[in-house]
């Protein structure tokens, strides 16, 4: 369990995390920006991952095309994304490979050409892509949830509308990617097998040079309370339920995330136990937590057929609010079972670690270490989360449903 | 990094990739049934019994088998295919004999009436649910065109019809003829304690009896065959293609496994240029699959209605110019790097080995290393691409096409 995470500032602002994991033969790397959907015109929506795509067309040295062959020949994995916060990209490779691949992701965030001659196809691809949803319904369930939830800012979703993928241009993307993509305010994390002194030197020569200012600080997130149905012919009715929640920066963060594992780790827990094993309402019951800043959320999905899609929702919601009755002793020992165990195997992936550390320094500016995970989680007990629970019960609650009827759903207009 | 096997009294194999410096370990029995060891009326047997295993045995109820697996801070999970039945879970090494307890004690279910017809609805719903999905039975129904009475045609999951008619009984049967030893591996990957998982399963294991399970494999004879369905509220139109390609014990399915990341892979491939890159298509895709003593090459596409027939006709050109556009140095040098990178990177976590060892042994019985699996790619020269790439003008084709109109 011994762990080390080394921190370095280089003098522009961005934050240099390093993972040393020397008993596998992969690196892998984050580089996260302080770029999200919210950084948008509200007359651009989807223009965060136009730009992305437009980076990736052409940078540096490379075209569109020696960046993918250049990438494939290293032997790299990867992928990029944009939330309402950041845009990343995350890399994989082989330890040998380490300098040759951050070069190139260096280039895609720092000298993209923006080909003009591309610029068409990027629109395609992100207007196929918004329209592909419409075939996904339980994902377009959670666009719109977070619609709902988090209001026209907060609440847009990375894959943009029709209008503001039509009307982006490229100097639109220009525009967004020099006024956005600072070093202030950027995480590069890095896990597996390197040696940090070299790293650092690599991260110094390739982003010490680069500046910009750090950006204003966008409007305090709070949650929406709310409901709505999409009529869809199709044969399962999808649920997506959310209520409040500390969030991951939240001194209580464990207690609440605990309650969570307590309704959704496993196959024990209490949703599966209930939905699915006891009635066998559903083939899929979820909880998770999710965070926006300072505003937390749980997010539950359910997905059944639509002659038992109400029984489903109130089963769902009583199995919430069961939580009030008290946590047994066994589910909590289960509940440290898992995370422990957990903690161990993250150990085997450098992915999820240096995706993992990116996230933690966004939302926390620090990398919490496994011991120190541990210990906030043996300290919980049944009575801490019972209190937890009480003093955050499950509130402001919004629901949406996509099927062929909308479903009753009292807690929602007795805010 | 060692391998070693044996195989017990009742004629259960017990084998184990050992790496004595992994965090974790992960335990799996590798069942040698599926879909297409069924017979037609009861499809989706072998799937809705996978389900049943988790539903207790002579001395633990469901409950107690949930609540054992999550007290092991296991992942645990399983899977049914066309061909085998896996039962998994990643475990830290002190808990592999408990775990193992758990898992062979599952094997031996108890099958209750009760909760058979629960877990009926369970099933039920994820057919709903793929159903409701793309590519809409797609899928499914181009197994059945290209495999006609071939078991190999059947569904995984089943029908909503087939499913309904199962009864517990029938279910007993198939499973005392199924779950037999001999029928069986106990797959090992990671921290193992061999000697100890020996003497534990001998244990464990040793009231099981052997059957006579068996498996017919014979060559499928594929005809032409284009099927439009229609599912109205789809917005994409979704096409899928089969043709014969290698099977899993064939040698040629490392040339083809290169030739299909060439044309079809979800980056830098031919396909990818020419559909995904310019914003032509969603997805485009050609992929291989492989079953014991057959194969397939498939091609599929994703995209908007109107554009889908100039799409079609761009993946056709892609598959049928072997000659006029030769595979380059290049492309097979890039493709290699691609796929051998991914093994490796994919192989850290015990988890993943355990699916690429079991599913060696199991099929091939073989064990193979990395590096020797690395080797086979490496091999591959550009002629005998090229030489398949040529043979795909004149395949057979079975072509599924479903969107919002016919």
């Amino acid at each position: 369990m011994q762990q080390k995470v080394f921190e370095h500032r280089l003098p522009n602002g961005m934050v240099v995390l390093g993972e040393p994991m020397p008993w596998l033969e992969s690196v892998a790397f984050s580089l996260l920006l302080p770029a999200g959907t919210h950084n948008e015109p509200s007359n651009r929506l989807g223009l965060a991952g136009v730009t992305l795509e437009m980076c990736q067309r052409g940078a540096g040295p490379y075209s569109s095309r020696e960046i993918v062959e250049q990438l494939d020949f290293l032997g790299v994995e990867r992928s990029s994304s944009v939330t309402t916060f950041h845009t990343s990209l995350s890399m994989a490779a082989m330890a040998s490979v380490l300098e040759p691949t951050l070069e190139i992701a260096a280039a895609i965030f720092r000298q993209p050409h923006f080909p003009e001659d591309e610029l068409e196809e990027a629109r395609q691809s992100a207007l196929l892509e918004l329209a592909s949803i419409d075939d996904d319904p339980a994902q377009k369930c959670f666009k719109e949830l977070k619609r709902l939830r988090y209001g026209e800012l907060f609440g847009r979703s990375s894959l943009g509308d029709e209008n503001g993928l039509e009307e982006a241009t490229l100097v639109d993307c220009k525009k967004f990617q020099r006024d956005h993509y600072h070093p202030d305010g950027a995480i590069l994390s890095l896990a597996g097998n390197f040696n940090w002194e070299k790293f650092v030197a690599t991260a110094e020569q390739l982003f010490g040079d680069w500046t910009g200012n750090a950006l204003a600080k966008h409007p305090k997130v709070a949650s929406i309370p709310g409901n709505s149905h999409l009529e869809h012919d199709s044969q399962q009715t999808h649920i997506a339920l959310a209520y409040d929640a500390v969030s991951y920066n939240h001194p209580e963060y464990y207690q609440g995330r605990g309650l969570v594992g307590i309704l959704s780790d496993g196959m024990s827990s209490r949703l599966f136990a209930e939905v699915r094993e006891k009635r066998g309402l559903v083939y899929s019951v979820s909880a998770s937590s999710h965070s926006l800043d300072d505003c937390g959320s749980v997010l539950c999905y359910a997905g059944t057929t639509a002659p038992r899609a109400q029984e489903t929702l109130d089963v769902t919601v009583a199995t919430i609010r069961s939580l009030n009755q008290g946590i047994e002793p066994d589910e909590l020992k289960r509940l440290k079972s898992r995370v422990r165990t957990s903690l161990v195997m993250e150990q085997e992936s450098s992915s999820s670690r240096s995706s993992q550390m990116a996230y933690d320094w966004a939302y926390l500016g620090r990398v919490p270490t496994r011991q120190e995970l541990l210990k906030a989680i043996e300290a919980l007990t049944c009575e801490s989360l019972l209190e937890h629970y009480r003093k955050y019960p499950p509130r402001r609650w919004s629901l949406v449903t996509i099927g062929p009827e909308p479903l009753e759903f009292a807690d929602a207009v007795s805010q | 990094m060692q391998f070693r096997s044996e195989k017990l009294d009742n004629g259960l194999e017990v084998i184990a990739e050992i790496n004595p410096e992994a965090f974790s370990l992960s335990l799996g029995y590798f069942v040698k049934t599926g879909s297409r060891d069924e017979t037609p009326e009861m499809a989706g047997v072998s799937h809705f019994l996978e389900h049943m295993m988790f539903k207790g045995t002579a001395k633990r109820t469901a409950v107690d088998v949930n609540r054992e697996l999550d007290d092991l801070g296991s992942q645990s999970n399983a899977y049914t295919s066309e061909e085998q039945t896996v039962y998994y879970m990643s475990v830290l090494p002190e808990n592999q004999h408990a775990a193992l307890d758990l898992l062979s004690d599952m094997m031996r279910p108890a099958l209750r009436d009760e909760d058979f017809q629960t877990e009926r609805q369970v099933i039920l719903e994820e057919i709903a649910m793929y159903d409701d999905q793309p590519p809409y039975g797609a899928m499914e129904r181009a197994a059945e065109g290209y495999f006609g009475d071939h078991p190999l045609s059947r569904r995984v999951l089943g029908t909503k019809e087939t499913v309904a008619q199962l009864d517990p009984d029938s279910m007993r049967t198939y499973h005392q003829a199924r779950y037999a030893p001999n029928n069986l591996t106990l797959v090992a990957a990671g921290a193992v304690d061999f000697d100890q998982l020996l003497l534990s399963v001998d244990e464990l294991t040793r009231q099981w009896k052997p059957s006579t399970a068996g498996r017919s494999l014979n060559q499928p004879v594929p005809r032409n065959e284009d099927i439009e369905m229609v599912h109205p509220p789809a917005t994409q139109q979704y096409t899928l293609q089969y043709s014969p390609g290698p099977g899993y014990c064939d040698a040629n399915r490392y040339v083809s496994r290169i030739l299909a990341s060439i044309l079809g892979d979800d980056s830098g491939s031919r396909l990818f240029w020419e559909l995904v890159d310019t914003g032509l298509a969603e997805s485009a895709a050609i992929f291989t699959q492989e079953f014991e003593e057959c194969g397939l090459l498939c091609a599929f596409l994703a995209c908007a209605p109107e554009q889908h027939d100039e799409n079609w006709a761009i993946i056709q050109k892609i598959l049928t110019q072997g000659k006029q556009a030769p595979i380059t140095d290049r492309e097979l040098e890039l493709a290699k790097n691609k796929i051998c990178s991914g093994m490796i990177l994919g192989s850290e976590r015990p988890s993943n080995r355990l699916f690429s060892v079991g599913n060696a042994w199991t099929i091939r019985r073989k064990y193979e290393t990395i590096q020797s699996a690395s080797q086979h790619y490496r091999q591959v020269s550009i002629e005998a691409v090229q030489k398949e790439f040529e043979s795909l003008v004149d395949r057979t084709k079975v072509i599924v096409s479903v969107g919002p109109q016919g």
